[in-house]
């Protein structure tokens, strides 16, 4: 496995007069009665998971549910009420103001929903913002501004301000902004939420066409489980707070810990999550001549396993037989209990 | 009921509330033994001589003391006060040595005429184009041309020295406001105060520790200025999207950067609101503060108001409104500026013509200057005046008028004005006090009514009584007026894109006129009279009435209006019966500004005589009585205050019951 970028254990977050005090009464666990008894907000509570080193972990979850806060613990913008976090090893609550700061001109990259541009400098000086607070000089980091500018598409209009630009447009200069210190961690709270559903899509291919790239390690908030799935290896979700599964999209559609999380997986488009491995069954009997991969995805294989009149054999990667797929199993997946 | 209801367990001596009917017995009680007690007590008429607290003499006599004797960690307060005005006294003159003194220390003339007015003129093609360009020549064309110039440059000093000085103190509390709880608590009240309290009551009590002249001026324009630069300050920055200070941080932004890199930038708009507001509030009080011996337009147009030389004012007056409207526009304009993107293509020249041209007028022009004087400033010789004409025309105008128009001054001099006036003045001081404390208390409980019964009460025990009746009814007949006025408007407004639109750029343009100008067509038409004192108040204090109660009936949900056709209402029904009442809460607040303006320029109009506390300040500044002016201009704020807050507790009360959020 590879290295652990950044981590939580135990992470709390508790909004309300005195977070602090009303945690200690509660003997660090207060319940669901005790936030309604109290009237306090438990935005995040006992959260713990890792960000690993070149994954694109996604967070899911209903409106409210907590999402926003983790990212803003993770990069301090909120201090977790308990808990603990750590970047690459280092305690990151330990961090005071000057090395937070550190970090965030160095380390950590963000996207915001509302893109969160200065809408008195054009796009280029947004972009060249971080590098600004960084203190590089004036011509080295108009030329940096200048070449993320053109990584996002946006070459031409480095003059424009924020306030003549698309909302697509606004969010490649978000992009291009916080990709500019090259990070190390990529943060990205909803960032095509506020994009219509065309430019939405054109933009996560953008992304995943920078992501081949850059290779980042990225932690990214969607609404949209069908994004979700298209762009991460692992997808957390999260209700009312707390973290309740996190897994890759095959183990939620196939093993949800809850109803919460088969409702999410339920629209999903299993097809293009589950593979050929999860369904197949041992093999036994007349099998057909074509092989399918056990890696494959339930979609790319329907066609080769519904034309055929027998069940495919299904290989490893070594070219080894492990199990058969039959055009049952494929239905099942593809109409099967998901109503 | 329930249990608790039998033993009400308030400690409060008063009732919880009254009931409609019980508030009207107690309305009719009150004034009931208001009278009767006026009937065996003369002192309820008069508070009695022997009786009058003599705060007057003290303030007067703390003043010398302080001035006199006074010491502060063993400076003299005297010598403080010198340093103040010293300090200050620096950029005022460097200020008038560039504009129309001359710079004798470099031994240069002043700025020649020339080059200001084309610099003027270059700065508003920068900021509007050719037509801005065209307004700032013609307007300072007319300021040389009109033998004005010294004057507007006179008062242009002390304007030049306030804004920055009003903008950055404004901008530096505001920042406090935002960045500290404890500031917050302290400072909002106080600018709530200094809102509800008129131009003149700052100019007493700085009159009184500086000399007159422009650095009274200067200091009482500051404060009187800065409080918009504050709230626009504190709007701007509390209105930051958190996106985009969350985006700063997370760009490493340190606390300072992220104040001064983004979230001031970011607020630019509501700040350059605050600056434009900054600009004409210190236009408007460099004016007025002519009372205290500031020289320039402000002091020429009283003087030829005293005289009644309309002639000479209307072209005074003329002159600073143009310097009002060119300051606007050229503030606004900035605002507003749209960015050049191709800039970085241009060449130095395209880009900065403006500054070069500018530089090559000014360098010959001072050169010009030395051959021909009038480079530097017309002589009067050269200029124009149409005084005299204007003064026959005016003369011929109100021989034919004065058939129509001089009854009507009588009528309503003898059968309103002075029934209302004799009115107030016999009208005991328990009544007054009683009737208003109890309002108060209906409306905003105890801290509203201690508050009222304190300030009426400072009015009454130091005998003036009479003075403050005097303003108090001169306020409450033009404030009737312009609500007569005003609300019709601004309902015809409402049913007439097109009336709107005309009737909002009337209004824009009258509230850009600082409100000494009011006073001239006043004269003009009436005289000096009581009658031509609400004919001056009316035109300046409508306004707000107008617009209150236009975008009150505008804000209306079109639901509730659709709602109330479908339920089969007339157009009038639905005016009457439902948008009337859903904006009567926002009309009050209209209301409740145009009273504040009333206020404000009924304080004005003592300068062109009146009896009120305005004449007092007026007559106090010049006599160097300190304690009284400092009184009188305290009333005029005191009487502000207390319409402003029975005023505000009443519609938001009001706001409450309709379901608004505030
Ligand atoms: N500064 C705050 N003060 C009080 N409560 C807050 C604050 N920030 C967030 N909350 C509360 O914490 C809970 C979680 O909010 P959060 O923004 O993390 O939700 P989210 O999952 O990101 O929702 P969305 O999808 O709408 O962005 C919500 O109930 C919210 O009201
Ligand atoms: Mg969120």
């Amino acid at each position: 496995m590879s290295d652990i970028k950044i981590s939580c254990r135990n992470m709390w977050k508790v909004f309300g007069a005195n977070p602090h005090a009303f945690m200690n009464r509660h003997n660090g666990a207060p319940t669901d009665e005790d936030f309604k008894a109290e009237g306090y907000i438990g935005a995040v509570r006992d959260v713990s998971f890792d960000v690993h080193e070149g994954e694109i972990l996604m967070i899911m979850g209903l409106s409210g549910s907590g999402k926003s806060t983790v990212i803003r613990c993770l990069t301090r913008l909120n201090d977790p009420t308990s808990g603990t976090m750590t970047y690459e090893g280092r305690d990151l609550l330990a961090a005071n103001e000057e090395e937070l700061i550190d970090l965030r001109r160095h380390n950590m990259g963000m996207v915001f929903q509302n893109f969160g541009l200065l809408p008195h400098r054009n796009v280029l000086e947004n972009v060249a913002f971080p590098l600004e607070m960084q203190g590089m000089e004036n011509s080295k980091r108009i030329a940096r501004a200048k070449e993320m500018v053109d990584l996002v598409g946006l070459g031409g209009r480095e003059t424009y301000f924020p306030g003549e630009l698309s909302g697509g447009q606004q969010q490649r200069v978000g992009i291009a902004r916080s990709l500019a210190v090259e990070p190390d961690i990529w943060f990205l709270d909803e960032p095509f939420s506020a994009l219509d559903p065309l430019i939405r899509a054109e933009m996560q291919d953008e992304f995943i066409r920078l992501q081949k790239l850059l290779n980042k390690t990225i932690v990214f908030i969607t609404h949209d489980f069908e994004e979700a799935t298209k762009l991460a290896d692992r997808i957390g979700i999260m209700k009312d707070g707390k973290m309740v599964q996190m897994d890759t999209a095959e183990q939620l559609v196939l093993n949800p810990a809850d109803d919460y999380v088969a409702k999410f997986a339920k629209n999903a488009p299993h097809e293009r999550i589950i593979s050929v491995g999860a369904v197949m069954k041992p093999a036994k009997g007349k099998l057909a001549t074509s092989t399918v991969p056990k890696s494959a995805k339930i979609g790319d294989v329907a066609a080769q396993v519904l034309d055929s009149d027998l069940p495919c054999a299904v290989v490893d990667d070594a070219g080894k037989k492990v199990g058969m797929i039959s055009r049952k199993m494929i239905s099942e997946v593809l109409f099967g209990e998901r109503a | 009921m329930t249990d608790q209801a039998g033993g009400s367990t308030s400690t409060n001596f008063l009732p919880d509330s009254l009931k409609g009917h019980e508030a009207k017995v107690a309305y009719v009680a009150i004034i009931t033994l208001g009278v009767l007690l006026s009937f065996v007590w003369s002192g309820a008429t008069r508070w009695p001589q022997e009786w009058v607290l003599p705060l007057e003499g003290w303030i007067t006599d703390g003043i010398n003391w302080l001035k006199r004797e006074a010491h502060i960690f063993g400076v003299q307060v005297k010598d403080i006060t010198r340093a103040i005005g010293a300090t200050l006294k620096l950029p005022i003159k460097w200020a008038e040595y560039l504009l129309f003194r001359g710079m004798k220390p470099l031994g240069l003339g002043p700025l020649p005429w020339v080059a200001v007015t084309a610099g003027v003129a270059l700065l508003g093609h920068w900021i509007g184009g050719i037509r801005l360009a065209m307004l700032c020549l013609l307007s300072f064309l007319y300021l040389s041309f009109f033998h004005l110039w010294k004057d507007s440059m006179q008062t242009m000093a002390v304007v030049l020295v306030a804004v920055p000085l009003a903008a950055l103190i404004g901008l530096g509390l505001g920042i406090w406001v935002t960045r500290s709880k404890r500031a917050a608590k302290i400072i909002s009240p106080i600018f709530d105060l200094m809102q509800a309290t008129p131009h003149m009551a700052y100019l007493a009590p700085v009159a009184a520790f500086f000399a007159a002249g422009p650095v009274t001026a200067l200091i009482a324009t500051v404060v009187f200025a800065m409080p918009p630069m504050a709230r626009c300050t504190i709007l701007g920055l509390q209105t930051v999207p958190s996106d985009i200070l969350e985006s700063g941080k997370m760009s490493g932004c340190t606390q300072r950067q992220l104040l001064w890199k983004v979230a001031l930038p970011s607020a630019k708009r509501t700040l350059m609101l605050g600056l434009n507001q900054v600009v004409m509030q210190t236009l408007a009080m460099v004016v007025i503060a002519s009372i205290a011996g500031q020289p320039g337009l402000g002091h020429k147009l009283l003087y030829s108001l005293q005289q009644l030389r309309i002639g000479l004012a209307i072209e005074q007056g003329i002159a600073i409104t143009l310097l009002a409207i060119v300051l606007d526009r050229l503030t606004q304009g900035f605002a507003y500026r749209e960015v050049d993107h191709f800039a970085a293509t241009k060449s130095f020249l395209q880009r900065n013509w403006h500054w070069i041209a500018f530089i090559a007028i000014l360098i010959v022009s001072y050169v010009a200057a030395e051959y021909f004087r009038e480079v530097k400033i017309l002589a009067r010789k050269q200029t124009f005046s149409f005084a005299r004409e204007m003064n026959d025309g005016i003369r011929e105008f109100n021989k034919i008028a004065y058939p129509f128009l001089n009854p009507f001054k009588e009528w309503m001099t003898t059968y309103v004005l002075l029934n209302i006036r004799d009115f107030f003045l016999w009208l005991p001081w328990p009544v007054f006090v009683g009737t208003v404390a109890l309002a108060a208390w209906r409306l905003g409980k105890a801290p509203v009514l201690w508050l009222c019964l304190a300030l009426m009460a400072s009015f009454i025990v130091t005998g003036f009584w009479v003075e403050t009746m005097q303003t108090t009814y001169l306020v409450l007949i033009s404030g009737i007026f312009c609500v007569l006025i005003g609300v019709p408007i601004g309902i015809w407004c409402s049913r007439s894109e097109r009336v709107a639109n005309i009737t909002m750029s009337v209004c824009d343009t009258l509230q850009t006129f600082p409100s000494f100008i009011y006073l001239i067509p006043a004269i003009m038409l009436f005289n000096v009279s009581i009658f031509s004192n609400v004919i001056a108040i009316i035109p300046y204090a409508t306004v707000p009435a107008i617009r209150y109660t236009y975008l009150g009936l505008k804000g209306i949900s079109p639901v509730t209006i659709e709602a109330a056709k479908m339920n089969g209402a007339t157009p009038s029904q639905s005016l009457w019966k439902v948008e009337l009442p859903i904006a009567v809460p926002e009309i009050m607040l209209g209301i409740n500004q145009t009273i504040m303006m009333a206020l404000a320029m009924t304080a004005i109009t003592a300068l062109i005589g009146s009896t009120d506390l305005g004449q007092e300040v007026v007559r106090a500044i010049s006599t160097q009585n300190y304690g009284r002016g400092i009184l009188c201009g305290f009333f005029i704020a005191a009487l502000g205050i207390i319409a402003d807050r029975l005023i505000q507790a009443w519609a938001s009360e009001r706001k409450k019951q309709l379901g608004f959020n505030e």
